[in-house]
Formats: structure tokens, C-alpha cells, sequence
């Protein structure tokens, strides 16, 4: 493939002289999620493929535009996987979008989230420079950490071009255990597990059913599984995939889906609608048609955020993400400034006010 | 040494000393301000003592209030303030401005709360990394971040600067440890960052503010992540022949699919200096030692033991022992953590550096070093996190005897250039500093300098916080691309 660095640097340049929105884009996989999308299509499937990886180093670096699927299976084939289980969504999902959106799966209250494990990225700014930041190493403390800004960021703040990885081993064995527990007590128990050191890599509650997955070496799996008592699954990993795919019977509705990041320790909401909890109680899915203000007062007074992740067009229009507090927006904005001074890069997509 | 890069003016030369004297005395306590040069000396330097400076003052507030109150007065008259913990770093994070203000965060000491079942610690910047793990203890948790420094270095430090530790390749680093910050900014705004939970809407301040070398803004709250404590631990400590072979087998550990919770290597002039010093029972034969920790349930330590033993072996290690108990284990590191130290017995003067390369090339870097060592005429010893690539070499000079200094300082930009060229960084966890702010010309083009300056002022648009530290100017670049490194005799 094509390095395309040259070509979109100049289409910035040219965004940028006359303010034109551009509206970043890969495989599309995650156009609902965030708020509108505005401006000219600059699609980063054109840059594509992976650019090293060498599995003694822990290391992928791979273009914006390769597609997630590519690098999973460049990693499975050494046995390493990207530990924070990204969900695709669809399987036109790129690597930058995967960081942008900054969405981790089943696995990141145990491994560590999408930011995480960002080492490095090459990248353009809303001047059309093109720029560096952090590496391939494990360790780099020079400069601010302007790599790990990237994740979550919506594409607001620069267009990606290159992202290094931090990569970890597959683990030797991964069992899944189902119990039956009411919320409360699920929560509770989850707590006190994670305060000791048990091989809990993913947990999922639903309905009066807990479920988890154990992972790491062959005898502390077997030994562990023993303690929790429960039910071992047959066929585990493809209850994992369908959960982190958000293909789970319980997300395949028209029912707003609210995205409720919480403490673990945060008691059981009391919210109307239905609720899927993972990442040990710190994620909480709500479907509900309740009011957004209630929903997100409810999230707040719990000590965490709500996105409004699907659906609820009405209540979209007042914005997706949790309104910032109007010192941290007035950073927000600056820093927007600083990278994006004409304003080009996916306006709206995370705030109306950039 | 002397001339450009010890010291730096502050952001403005016209200050009304007593007048700041003044109105600083009146918002911090009794005996909070400290004026007279005898006060003051404590302060010339951080864990960098090559870098010495006065500051024109130092401030010792005890509350939030006061902290906020200094922030707002020398932003109103534009006195550049110095932020401080310990005073451990490396780097000279800490080193004062000649007409600036340091404020010490030593007072603010307090562990506002352990959260067993949240496994969470909300504390106050000074308080010291290890103290944290300490208050865990009862719980059966810990802090995980753990630089060498940890009995002494604060935790608002460590955020500054991004602390690592021997065992961050499983663990993180102090970036993967910090939940929530509140943070005083220049302007006296209090903003709350992070939260209770593991994300929160917008961009990730986190991960800006963490590291940013006290340049963005005063930490005054940290709430951290608390780790349970593994049932146990055991250490495999392997000999080797030759460098090249020690650093193939870290490779090979690796590629084994193992994620050793610490994995440490010395060389043969590192295991000298500190055999003498703890004897700990290291093979003074090796040319390389390499210490791999295990650590979970007895049944993964079990199998991860064996496993790494048997990859060791294939990778041609002379000597392996397992530590047989914790008493083993903890003399096998304790060789390790005093590496510093041990090597301060044995040279009058040394100098820490702190490049990160990949792990494959670790064994040519070694042996680059060596070919400095020759070239510059000082003797080199070398730590290293090698499961992480970051480097630790230590040369050894004698800043009494003249020219060794400035030697000494072009051996170790060598080593930074050096692993910049290798695909790495001139700093894996002790920060830029003042130290290497040179080196970050090497590192970054002029646009990402530029991005950084404007980042910066998107947090303190009149540049008080921690002035010359950590990004250069473009113009201190285009000096630094003009007369280059100091050379060698």
C-alpha cells in the first residue's frame, strides 16, 4: 500500500486554509457512536498495513487505515494478542478508529484499557505537520504523552497515521465459570475477588446470572476455577466474543443503550429498564427510555459518567458524552486550539462546543 | 560544569522581592516561607546534585487554600514557581529558577483514605510512594509502581515524572496506577480529573497531566489503584558468559509467552560494585547477570519457574538459582535495588542515564557502551530494567579532577543520542528535567516541540511552571545543533 502521509498532510493544508470540516473515517464500524458526523470524508483505508511487529519486543506499530482484524490475526499467529480486546463491531474496523474511539472489551478491568497500552503514534496535525510522538519502547517519558491523548479523542484533536502497540502473550488457558447471584450480591463478591490475586480476566452479569472467565497458567486456572464453585461453559469464547461484539441477545434492541462507567463498588442503580454489567461492576449497560438528565444525575451521583452509546435520537441532540465541568471544557477547548487551530478535524464528535 | 543549561532565568527579571515576600507572608503559615540563603540551600538541587541553583524563595504551605493563594499571587506577578516533592529526581525536575519560587509539597503528608474493597488510596502529594503500599499492607494490597527511590520519593513526584520501577513490564507504570488527580493550576483554578471509575468523558487529561513535569499544573490529590498482593514471589538469578547471550535471553522469555514480573540484568562492573556492598552472592565470574521474578499463586510461580528456567538454560546461562524463600529472594534484589548507591562507594562522582531502546538491540548497546567507556577514558557500570529496554548506565567520574565533568556529561549525551538512534527514547522513567532538555532536540523535530510549547499553554500561557525544564526552545535547539555534544579529549 501506498504511504498516503504526503497526500493527506495536503489535504489538511487545504482543509485548514479555508476552514472546511473534515470528517475523519476508516471502516465506518463506529459512525453511530459520538455525535454528528460533519464535514468532508478523508478516509484512512487507503493508509494502511502493519509496519512492524516483532513479538520478542511486545511491539505492533501498524498504519491508521489496517484493518483490526489484519492485526489480530498477525498477533495470533505469534501466540500475542491486544490484551484490551477492542470490539470491532463490524470487521471493517481499522486501527484508528479502534484508538480514536478508545473502547476497550471484556478484558480491561484485569489488562488495562485501549490507552493503556498506546506507545507511540505518527500523526497529523490541523496545520498538516506531520508529527511524532512516543515510540516503540516501553518506557519513554519524553515530552508530554501526547500518543495516550489520542485514544478517546474522538479524531478531535489530529488524524492518525501510525499507532505502536503494546502487545501481551495469549494466555495458556482460559476457563469460563456461570453462577447465579442477584445484582447486588454479584457486585459485592466481584469486589472482594478483585481485591485478591485471582485470575479473573472478564466478568459479565446479567439477569440473576454471573459470568466469568479465568485466564494464565494451565495450574492456577485449574486451581482458581475450583474456588469460585459454579458451572464451567462449554463453549466460553464464543460467549466473550458475542459480548465484546455487543452481539448478545441483550444489546439487540431499539431500546436507547446508555453507557454507564461507574466505581465498582457503586451500589445497584435504581433506573427503569434493564441492566448488563461487566469490567467487575465499573461498566453497566442500561437500556432505557428513561430521561437523559435522570440517567446521567443517577451516574453522577454514583461518582462516574453516562454516554448515550446507541439509539435515543431525540435525546442525542443534547449531546452524547457527559457534559464537562466549565473549567475542564475551557481546557478542553484550548487544547483543541493547540492542535486543531482552524477547527477542521471532526467538529462535534465529541463536543458541540469544538 | 558551568555556562548555559545549569541554570535558567526566570520568565521575568522585574519582580518587587519584598513585596512578594510580603503578600506570600501573608497568605502561608508561620515559619511557610523561607528567604535567607541558609534556609534555602536544602532546596539548590534535587536527586541531580551536579545542577545546584538558590531560588529567590521557598514556600511550604499546609493547605489547598494556601497552595491555591501562592498559585493566584505569582501568576498576578509573574514569579515562576518550582514544584517539589522529595527532591529525589534524577533529572533536576525539581532544580530551582534563580528568581522563582519553589513550592514544596512536603507538608501535605496525610493518606486521606484506604479503600479495601474499592482498592483504592486517596492521598496527598507528599506523601512517600512506599507509605502508600504500607497503609495497603493490612489489606493485601500494594501500591505496584516501585522506583528505587521509594522509601523517600513522594507519590505527587512520581505522577510528575511518570515513575517506573523493576517491576513495571506486568504492572504499569505510575501512568496505569492513577485513577484521579486534583490539580491547581496556574491561575488558581482547582480542576478534578479522572474519577472513581475507569474512564471518564473527553479528552484523557490523565495521561497529559501524568508526566508533564510539574509544568502543566500542582498536583494536590491523588486517588491510585491498589493491587492485591501476590500469594508469592520467587527470583531465578542466571549468569552469563557475555552480553550478547544475557540479551538474547531476555528475548527469548519473551518469546516464550512469559511476563516475568520484574526482569533485571547487570553487568560485570554493576555486580562487582554492589557484591561488595550487600553480598548478595552474585556470580563475580559473569559477564552479565540477569534476575527474572515470578509471582502469582504457588501454582503459576511453580510453572512460570520452571519454565523460565528451562529457557535460560537453552540460552546458554552458566549458574541458575531459584530463590528458595522469601529471605533468598528479597538478598537476591536487594544487590539490585542498591546498585545506585554501590556504585557511589566505588567512584567519587557518577551519572545516572536513562535511555529506553528495544530489547533486541540491548547487547549492542552494551557493547557501544563500552567502546564510549574507552573513548571518553571513565569507567561505565550498567543496570538495566532489561524486560522494559530502559537502560540505567552509571558512569563514574571525579568532578574534582578537571575535564572529567564535561567528559562524563558527552559520554551520556552519546548513550542518549545513541538509543534514539536505536528506535528508543533519551528517557524511560526518570523525566527531561534540566538534565536532558538538550537531548529532546535529538528526540523531537521543531514542529513537535512546538506542539508541546502549545500544549503548555493551553495550561500556563506565561510559562511560570517549572521554567527551562523538559521542552526546549527552538532556539536553545538551533544552539544545541550548532556546537553538538561535548566531545571526547
Amino acid at each position: 500500500m501506498d504511504d498516503c502521509a504526503a497526500d493527506f498532510a495536503e489535504q489538511v493544508r487545504e482543509a485548514a486554509a479555508v476552514k472546511t470540516p473534515l470528517r475523519i473515517t476508516g471502516g465506518g464500524s463506529k459512525d453511530f457512536y459520538g455525535g454528528p458526523l460533519r464535514g468532508a470524508v478523508l478516509d484512512t483505508r487507503r493508509h494502511a498495513g502493519i509496519v512492524a511487529y516483532d513479538p520478542t519486543e511486545l511491539v505492533i506499530t501498524a498504519r491508521a487505515g489496517t484493518p483490526l482484524t489484519e492485526i489480530e490475526a498477525a498477533l495470533a499467529g505469534a501466540g500475542q494478542m491486544l490484551a484490551f480486546e477492542p470490539p470491532h463491531f463490524d470487521e471493517a474496523a481499522t486501527l484508528g478508529g479502534v484508538i480514536a474511539a478508545g473502547l476497550s472489551g471484556p478484558r480491561r478491568a484485569a489488562a488495562g484499557s485501549a490507552r493503556d497500552f498506546v506507545l507511540g503514534v505518527k500523526m497529523i496535525d490541523g496545520r498538516g505537520e506531520l508529527l511524532n510522538f512516543g515510540g516503540q519502547v516501553m518506557k519513554n517519558v519524553a515530552g508530554y504523552d501526547v500518543s495516550r491523548l489520542m485514544a478517546g479523542a474522538m479524531g478531535c484533536l489530529g488524524l492518525l497515521l501510525e499507532v505502536s502497540l503494546k502487545v501481551l502473550p495469549l494466555p495458556a488457558m482460559e476457563t469460563t465459570l456461570r453462577l447465579e447471584v442477584p445484582q447486588g450480591r454479584a457486585l459485592e463478591l466481584l469486589n472482594g475477588w478483585a481485591g485478591r490475586p485471582l485470575p479473573i480476566s472478564a466478568s459479565c452479569w446479567e439477569d440473576d446470572v454471573l459470568m466469568l472467565r479465568l485466564s494464565g497458567a494451565n495450574a492456577a486456572v485449574a486451581a482458581a476455577s475450583r474456588q469460585f464453585g459454579g458451572d464451567s461453559v462449554a463453549d466460553g469464547a464464543a460467549f466473550w466474543r458475542a459480548l465484546r461484539e455487543q452481539h448478545a441477545a441483550f444489546f439487540a434492541d431499539d431500546t436507547p443503550l446508555w453507557r454507564l462507567s461507574l466505581p465498582s463498588v457503586a451500589a445497584p442503580l435504581d433506573l427503569p429498564g434493564v441492566q448488563l454489567l461487566e469490567w467487575g461492576g465499573s461498566l453497566r449497560w442500561l437500556k432505557s427510555g428513561a430521561a437523559p438528565g435522570r440517567i446521567r444525575a443517577a451516574a453522577s451521583r454514583a461518582g462516574g459518567h453516562a454516554t448515550l452509546f446507541r439509539g435515543g435520537e431525540e435525546a442525542r441532540a443534547e449531546g452524547v458524552f457527559q457534559t464537562l465541568p466549565p473549567p475542564l471544557l475551557a481546557l478542553h477547548r484550548q487544547l483543541k486550539r493547540a492542535f486543531d487551530p482552524a477547527g477542521i478535524f471532526n467538529p462535534g464528535r465529541l463536543y458541540r462546543e469544538f | 560544569m558551568t555556562g548555559e543549561g545549569m541554570t535558567e532565568r526566570g520568565a521575568t527579571d522585574a519582580i518587587d522581592v519584598s513585596g512578594a515576600i510580603a503578600a506570600l507572608r501573608r497568605i502561608l503559615p508561620e515559619r511557610g516561607l523561607l528567604v535567607s540563603d541558609e534556609e534555602l540551600r536544602p532546596y539548590e538541587c534535587d536527586g541531580l546534585t551536579a545542577y545546584r541553583q538558590l531560588p529567590l524563595l521557598v514556600a511550604l504551605p499546609e493547605t489547598e487554600a494556601q497552595v491555591v493563594a501562592v498559585l493566584r499571587l505569582c501568576q498576578e506577578i509573574g514569579l515562576p514557581v518550582v514544584a517539589r516533592g522529595a527532591g529525589t529526581g534524577l533529572s533536576g525536575g525539581a532544580t530551582p529558577v534563580r528568581q522563582g519560587l519553589v513550592l514544596s509539597l512536603a507538608k501535605f503528608m496525610r493518606i486521606l483514605e484506604v479503600d479495601p474493597v474499592a482498592r483504592t488510596a486517596r492521598v496527598e502529594p507528599g506523601v512517600r510512594n512506599i507509605a502508600i503500599s504500607e497503609a495497603a499492607a493490612r489489606f493485601g494490597l500494594y501500591y505496584a509502581p516501585d522506583p528505587s527511590s521509594q522509601i523517600a520519593c513522594t507519590i505527587g513526584g512520581n505522577i510528575a515524572e511518570n515513575s517506573g520501577g523493576v517491576h513495571c513490564l506486568k504492572y504499569g507504570l505510575t501512568v496505569h496506577n492513577v485513577l484521579r488527580l486534583r490539580v491547581a493550576l496556574i491561575d488558581g483554578e482547582v480542576i478534578e480529573i479522572g474519577s472513581g471509575a475507569l474512564d471518564s468523558p473527553g479528552f484523557d487529561l490523565l495521561a497529559l497531566m501524568i508526566g508533564s513535569e510539574g509544568m502543566l499544573g500542582v498536583v494536590l490529590e491523588a486517588t491510585v489503584k491498589l493491587t492485591p498482593k501476590p500469594l508469592l514471589a520467587r527470583v531465578v538469578m542466571a549468569s552469563f558468559g557475555d552480553v550478547v547471550s544475557a540479551g538474547n535471553a531476555v528475548a527469548r522469555i519473551i518469546a516464550a509467552g512469559i511476563i516475568p514480573a520484574g526482569l533485571e540484568m547487570m553487568d560485570r562492573a554493576a555486580t562487582a560494585a554492589v557484591e561488595a556492598f550487600v553480598h548478595a552472592g552474585y556470580d563475580l565470574s559473569a559477564a552479565a547477570i540477569l534476575l527474572a521474578e515470578s509471582d502469582g499463586t504457588p501454582e503459576e510461580v511453580a510453572e512460570e519457574i520452571a519454565a523460565m528456567r528451562a529457557v535460560l538454560e537453552a540460552a546458554g546461562a552458566g549458574e541458575v538459582r531459584v530463590s528458595a524463600d522469601e529471605a533468598e529472594r528479597l538478598k537476591f534484589w536487594a544487590g539490585r535495588k542498591a546498585a545506585f548507591p554501590a556504585v557511589g562507594r566505588i567512584t567519587p562522582d557518577y551519572m545516572c542515564m536513562d535511555g529506553t531502546i528495544p530489547r533486541k538491540r540491548v547487547a549492542e548497546m552494551l557493547t557501544r557502551i563500552e567502546e564510549l567507556s574507552e573513548e571518553f577514558g571513565l569507567r561505565c557500570a550498567n543496570v538495566f530494567h532489561a524486560g522494559d529496554g530502559n537502560l540505567h548506565p552509571l558512569i563514574m567520574f571525579d568532578a574534582n579532577v578537571p575535564g572529567e565533568t564535561e567528559r562524563a556529561t558527552g559520554f551520556g549525551a552519546r548513550i542518549l543520542e545513541l538509543s534514539v538512534e536505536m528506535g528508543g527514547t533519551i528517557t524511560g522513567e526518570h523525566g527531561v528535567g534540566i538534565e536532558k532538555v538538550r537531548q529532546m532536540c535529538v528526540q523531537f523535530s521543531a514542529r513537535e516541540l512546538s506542539l508541546f510549547q502549545a500544549v503548555k499553554a493551553a495550561f500556563d500561557p506565561d510559562a511560570l511552571l517549572n521554567p527551562g525544564k523538559a521542552v526546549p526552545t527552538p532556539r536553545r535547539c538551533s544552539e544545541y545543533r550548532l556546537t553538538g555534544t561535548p566531545g571526547a579529549h
